[in-house]
């Protein structure tokens, strides 16, 4: 199976083009069955590929052909296989599986079901790409082609401009942070002369010294690229929107994959970013900073998915915090487990919008703890592992990456602290969820039950989410290892006891009322601070004032071309002349036969002079 | 021979086609295509023939046999003037474009042309004829000859056929090339006059005006007089503004092959010409040439979000992706000048694509102001999908021709001015905001239920299969093209060295 | 006999003369059949100083360059005489300053 790498992103690949081709002229069932069926393929596939590796462990790079040699460039289209990219081939495709069976039943009625799912497949194979490639230009393809497809499917219904908007932010402002990876690629090329993932560790650590200004900035505009996708601060304004997609898709890209590659980069390029301690600091103090920062917005915010979405911020935070802190496998460890329980309340979050004539607002929500059960327990089952609550696989892997933070040199208690006041703030909000929605009065009645292909999915995910902090990942030869020593055991219990804290409060709140915050909330400050948080910190309108407006406005300034000013000067001076002269053109024999006169006698009297 | 063939075969076509309107309105457009369909199989038979080493070879100056096809006869003894063509990796890879546009261009008119159909196709041969001339003539008379050659049937398209200010549009175009050809006729005669002085006799060939000794001003001068004529073909800032009313006015094949081929003499002149004629003038000139190609980069892709016309909008996104060719050109090092020229056969294809959109859009709504339009993707998927993919590859998607050129410059660039290549970089963003601001006025959004349109039927598409796959091949798998290119691309880069 | 009964000078003079007013017709008539006459008077103006400078000389070119000036004025009257009925028919009038269609 090794040798047949090459198939994995192959099959959505060829379904994605086979449905693009197409164009929904197949019959539903087909289309439906090509676009899940092949990413089920690609998931058997890394199945057979993960047990055949197991057996040799060791790194393996295959490579296509030569993308372009020019010069001492060389790109190739080619794969690299060891634990980190199997771990994430695994997730993509199996979870990715999960996702496109649910959306046979999620999009069954949608017209375009067949551009759906070619985009989905796409989207697949992009994600593949990005995940296998052995050199950064080729995950670059992959990088800016999992971006593509994100925009096409917040997109995806394209009739409303809204989501158009929604779909154009989540484009360009990732593409801010690609660009800056560009750059990165760029200043790593010119410098050690070849983009080989495995070959650059291998010139860097013989190039430079541990926080050389060169590969400080070549890291640091990695981790611009990386901040776009994952949506860190401060490119992180695009995700909340983005949920005007499908909810698989915000399921499957904005949740389990895609804005995980950030996370991904990092991991995959560790030796780089471990010759970077002040990038690895910015590494670890912007994931702090986002996951609180999201957290607080999370707390405020009434739409199902734009709360997961905040959620999701904040987690990539913590993935961010543990790579920072040089809990490299543990980042990825939460990456997986992220990947579980955050697909699997986004899909949740579908069946309800799905059974509740598409209602977004939770507070339109409540009762349907016994009306919809099956999204209940899902969603009970998600949260709490989201909330890291004890033995859900969120709990190993939030509490490896607080643990390596509380034990990072001079600010890691901090960086710890922190953590944890977000883990708290995580369990409020993903408790407020789950009591206003599920528990309270209804308010909407659902008209239908989600069916088996919806069901499956989501049993399977609340099992992962579950037993998912059991496994084992290989990521040791992949990833360095984390510093061992256990901190004072109050440090653990405590990390354990917060999310509790945390649940207990939400129920107090939301669900038991003893505790009464409606003054504090109803206050003058309550309420802007409220309004503050809700609109995340107003980062959308810093940034409109700081960049759109003022794009918009050079633009409109420029549009009828200041440039022609000039040339339509030389324009309008001879038109002048040219109305001057032709003046002298009256038409009238006698004018002219005078004008001859007139100028003969000039004439003469020159020549007489001369003469 | 094969070179002149070339050559004759485009005109006699044109002149065949214009004959032909007398008997079929019909028979014009299927003459040209099959004049140009025969001109490209006869090029490539041609070329099968040569023997393969010969495509590695670098090219001399001196030895004919080092070029691929090589063709000279006296023309005018008395001034050294030579009817001389040949080709080099360089010439094949655009005159096969300017064939493959050509016939693009014939079948993106293929029912929007009613009036003399006959003589439409005529000028198109025409200019295509010219372009082949421009790009094949190795005789700096005769390269002038070519360069005048190929803009009379241009501005006869745009004046003829164009849209509701032609005359406009036209003149614009035409003075602006024209004072270009006069600066490069200016230049091109004080170059020979030069030549002459220093070596006793006249002489206009290429070859023989290479490495023409100089004072370091007059060199100055006169690289400036080429400099100029090629840049405002290019087109670059300042130089562009005749180009948005060109492309705006000018019929849909005029403007697909206005953008995909006509603005590619330019940057081959410069590659051809100006640097390696006057290298030392180069060298000083560079940093303002590389700060003008960002300033188009840039500029191109402000203006371009700017407009509301569709075709206005593509016509900016050319000025901005040239402004990526004069970069790589004037970084000279192989990366960046292999990236220039995949930038301009890349910008051809996915340019070319998109005025053909541009032009069925008008032909089905009878405008071109994006205001009017949205939602048309429901009406017409395929032109929406079409569409989506050609501003997917304007805005340098990678696994598209667009990016490997963008990033060869890129990376060229980057080791020779770090922060040039940063302005540059910040092109991609601003590039993804008009492209994508383009597929939403035109075909996203709210559809108008009362609308019926047709969509792309199997002509259209196979014309857009021919752009994707040929997109997606250069993007995927480029080397061919740059392993026909590298050995000329190296013998320029020897030859003279900004 | 040869030579010239006047002094040449008076006869320039009155050739200069007729010249002179036949120019300041054609400059200040505005009527066509004026404007011809003002020619055929600075035709024949040049026409007497061709032949009274023959005379002076006692030589033929005066006189055949006078038999030339003829034919031209006759070809002149016959275009003129066209030129005027043209007039008539288009415009109904014969004021030259009419007839400046081609100053646009």
């Amino acid at each position: 199976m090794l040798d047949f790498l090459w198939l994995i992103p192959l099959l959505p690949l060829a379904s994605a083009a086979l449905l693009m081709v197409t164009a929904g002229s197949l019959p539903r069932p087909l289309i439906a069955a090509c676009g899940a069926g092949s990413v089920g393929l690609a998931a058997l596939c890394v199945l057979l590929t993960g047990l055949s590796w197991a057996h040799d462990p060791v790194p393996r790079q295959m490579e296509l052909w030569t993308w372009m040699q020019v010069g001492t460039l060389r790109p190739t289209i080619g794969f690299y296989l060891d634990g980190l990219t199997l771990v994430m081939m695994s997730v993509i495709t199996g979870v990715g599986f999960l996702i496109h069976l649910y959306s046979t039943e999620f999009m069954e009625e949608d017209e375009s079901l067949s551009r759906y799912f070619a985009y989905m497949n796409l989207f697949v194979a992009a994600m593949l790409i990005l995940v296998m490639a052995d050199n950064l230009l080729f995950l670059y393809l992959g990088w800016e082609g999992v971006g593509l497809c994100s925009y096409l499917l917040v997109g995806f219904w394209y009739r409303d401009p809204v989501n158009g908007a929604a779909a154009r932010k989540a484009f360009v402002v990732t593409r801010i942070g690609d660009t800056a990876m560009a750059l990165g690629l760029l200043l790593l090329f010119t410098e050690l002369g070849t983009l080989d993932i495995q070959q650059l560790a291998e010139l860097a650590q013989g190039k430079w010294q541990p926080g050389d200004t060169t590969i400080v900035l070549a890291t640091a505009l990695l981790l611009g690229g990386a901040v776009g996708k994952s949506a860190q601060l401060p490119l992180h304004t695009w995700l909340p929107d983005a949920m005007a997609g499908p909810t698989p898709v915000s399921a499957l890209i904005h949740a389990a994959t895609m804005v995980t590659a950030g996370v991904y980069l990092i991991a995959r390029n560790h030796e780089l970013f471990l010759l970077a301690p002040p990038t690895l600091l910015a590494v670890a103090v912007l994931g702090l900073l986002t996951l609180l920062l999201a957290a607080f917005t999370a707390l405020n915010q009434h739409d199902i998915k734009r709360i997961l979405a905040y959620s999701t911020i904040s987690q990539i935070g913590y993935m961010f915090l543990g790579l920072g802190v040089g809990a490299w496998s543990a980042g990825i460890f939460h990456l997986v487990t992220h990947a579980f329980f955050k697909a699997l309340l986004f899909l949740a979050a579908g069946a309800v919008i799905h059974c509740l004539h598409h209602e977004h607002n939770i507070f339109r929500m409540g009762g349907l703890r016994t009306r919809l059960p099956v999204a209940f327990w899902s969603f009970l089952i998600g949260s709490a592992a989201l909330a890291a609550l004890p033995f859900t696989s969120g709990f190993y892997s939030k509490d490896q990456i607080l643990l390596a933070a509380y034990q990072w040199p001079q600010i890691g208690p901090w960086l710890w602290a922190g953590g944890l006041l977000g883990a708290l703030l995580t369990a409020i909000y993903s408790f407020r969820l789950v009591f206003i929605v599920f528990f309270g009065e209804a308010q909407t009645e659902p008209d239908r039950q989600p069916g088996w292909r919806m069901a499956l999915p989501l049993s399977i995910l609340c099992v992962a989410s579950i037993v998912g902090g059991w496994i084992s990942l290989p990521l040791a030869e992949a990833l360095p290892a984390t510093q061992s020593g256990h901190p004072a055991a109050a440090v653990e219990w405590i990390s354990i006891a917060i999310p509790v804290i945390g649940v207990s409060l939400a129920y107090l709140i939301f669900l038991g009322r003893q505790l009464d915050l409606s003054a504090l909330v109803n206050s003058g400050l309550g309420q802007r601070l409220h309004q503050f948080w809700y609109s995340g910190w107003r980062m959308d309108a810093l940034y409109n004032w700081l960049w759109v407006r003022p794009y918009q406005f050079t633009a409109r300034l420029l549009k009828d071309e200041p440039v022609d000013l000039a040339y339509n000067g030389v324009v309008h001076t001879s038109v002048a002349l040219h109305h001057l002269l032709s003046n002298l053109q009256t038409g009238r024999m006698r004018w002219y036969a005078s004008t001859m006169v007139g100028g003969l006698i000039v004439l003469l009297a020159v020549l007489a002079r001369a003469g | 021979m094969l070179l002149l063939d070339l050559i004759i075969l485009l005109f006699a076509g044109g002149a065949l086609a214009w004959w032909s309107e007398s008997r079929s309105a019909k028979a014009p457009r299927w003459l040209a295509l099959a004049f140009l369909s025969l001109g490209l199989l006869y090029l490539l038979g041609g070329v099968m023939q040569i023997p393969e080493q010969q495509f590695s070879l670098i090219p001399q100056p001196d030895n004919p046999q080092t070029w691929l096809l090589h063709y000279r006869v006296d023309w005018i003894p008395r001034f050294g003037i030579n009817f001389e063509l040949a080709m080099d990796g360089l010439s094949l890879i655009l005159v096969t474009l300017t064939l493959l546009l050509g016939g693009v261009a014939v079948v993106s008119s293929w029912d929007e042309i009613s009036f003399r159909p006959g003589f439409f196709q005529a000028n198109l041969l025409w200019t295509l004829a010219g372009v082949v001339g421009v790009f094949l003539a190795m005789d700096l008379f005769l390269f002038f000859l070519f360069w005048e050659v190929m803009l009379v049937p241009m501005y006869l398209l745009i004046a003829i056929w164009g849209h509701e200010q032609k005359a406009f549009a036209s003149m614009k175009f035409f003075l602006f090339t024209q004072f270009s050809g006069l600066l490069l006729l200016l230049a091109i005669l004080v170059l020979a006059s030069i030549h002459a002085n220093n070596s006793g006799s006249y002489s206009f060939s290429y070859f023989d005006l290479l490495g023409t000794a100089m004072s370091p001003q007059l060199g100055f001068w006169v690289m400036l007089g080429f400099f100029i004529a090629f840049t405002v073909k290019l087109p670059a800032f300042p130089f562009h503004t005749w180009l948005p009313d060109a492309h705006t006015q000018a019929p849909t094949a005029g403007s697909v092959i206005l953008a995909g081929i006509l603005l590619k003499t330019g940057a081959y002149g410069l590659l051809r010409f100006t640097i390696p004629l006057f290298p030392q003038a180069s060298v000083d000139f560079a940093p303002v040439a590389m700060a003008l190609g960002a300033a188009s980069v840039i500029y191109g892709a402000v203006l371009a979000f700017a407009q509301t016309d569709f075709k206005r909008l593509v016509a900016y996104s050319s000025v901005s992706h040239m402004g990526f060719v004069l970069l790589g050109l004037y970084a000279w090092n192989i990366l960046a000048v292999q990236g220039a020229v995949m930038q301009m056969v890349a910008h051809g294809l996915s340019t070319a694509a998109l005025f053909m959109t541009a032009g069925a859009l008008q032909q089905r709504l009878h405008t071109r102001d994006m205001r009017r339009m949205g939602g048309l993707w429901h009406n017409m998927p395929r032109m929406g999908a079409t569409a989506m993919f050609f501003a997917l590859a304007s805005l340098g998607l990678p696994g598209l021709g667009n990016f490997v050129g963008e990033f060869l410059v890129l990376v060229g660039l980057f080791a020779v001015n770090p922060w040039l290549a940063v302005i540059a970089a910040i092109g991609l963003i601003t590039a993804a905001v008009y492209a994508l601001i383009m597929m939403q006025h035109a075909f996203q959004g709210t559809p108008d239920p009362q609308r019926q349109l047709t969509d792309y039927g199997p002509r259209e598409m196979a014309a857009m299969g021919v752009l994707i796959i040929g997109l997606l091949w250069l993007g995927l798998y480029p080397q061919p093209v740059l392993d026909v290119a590298q050995p000329v691309l190296e013998s320029l880069l020897a030859g003279g060295a900004p | 006999m040869p030579g010239l009964q006047v002094p040449l000078e008076h006869v320039l003079m009155m050739a200069a003369a007729l010249f002179i007013a036949g120019l300041v017709g054609l400059m200040v008539r505005r009527n066509i059949i004026f404007i011809l006459m003002s020619l055929e008077v600075m035709l024949n103006a040049s026409a007497l100083a061709f032949v009274a400078a023959g005379a002076h000389w006692g030589q033929a070119d005066g006189q055949i360059i006078f038999m030339l000036i003829l034919t031209v004025a006759a070809a002149e009257v016959s275009v003129g005489l066209g030129l005027v009925l043209l007039l008539q028919r288009r415009f109904k009038t014969l004021d030259m300053d009419n007839a400046n269609r081609l100053r646009d």
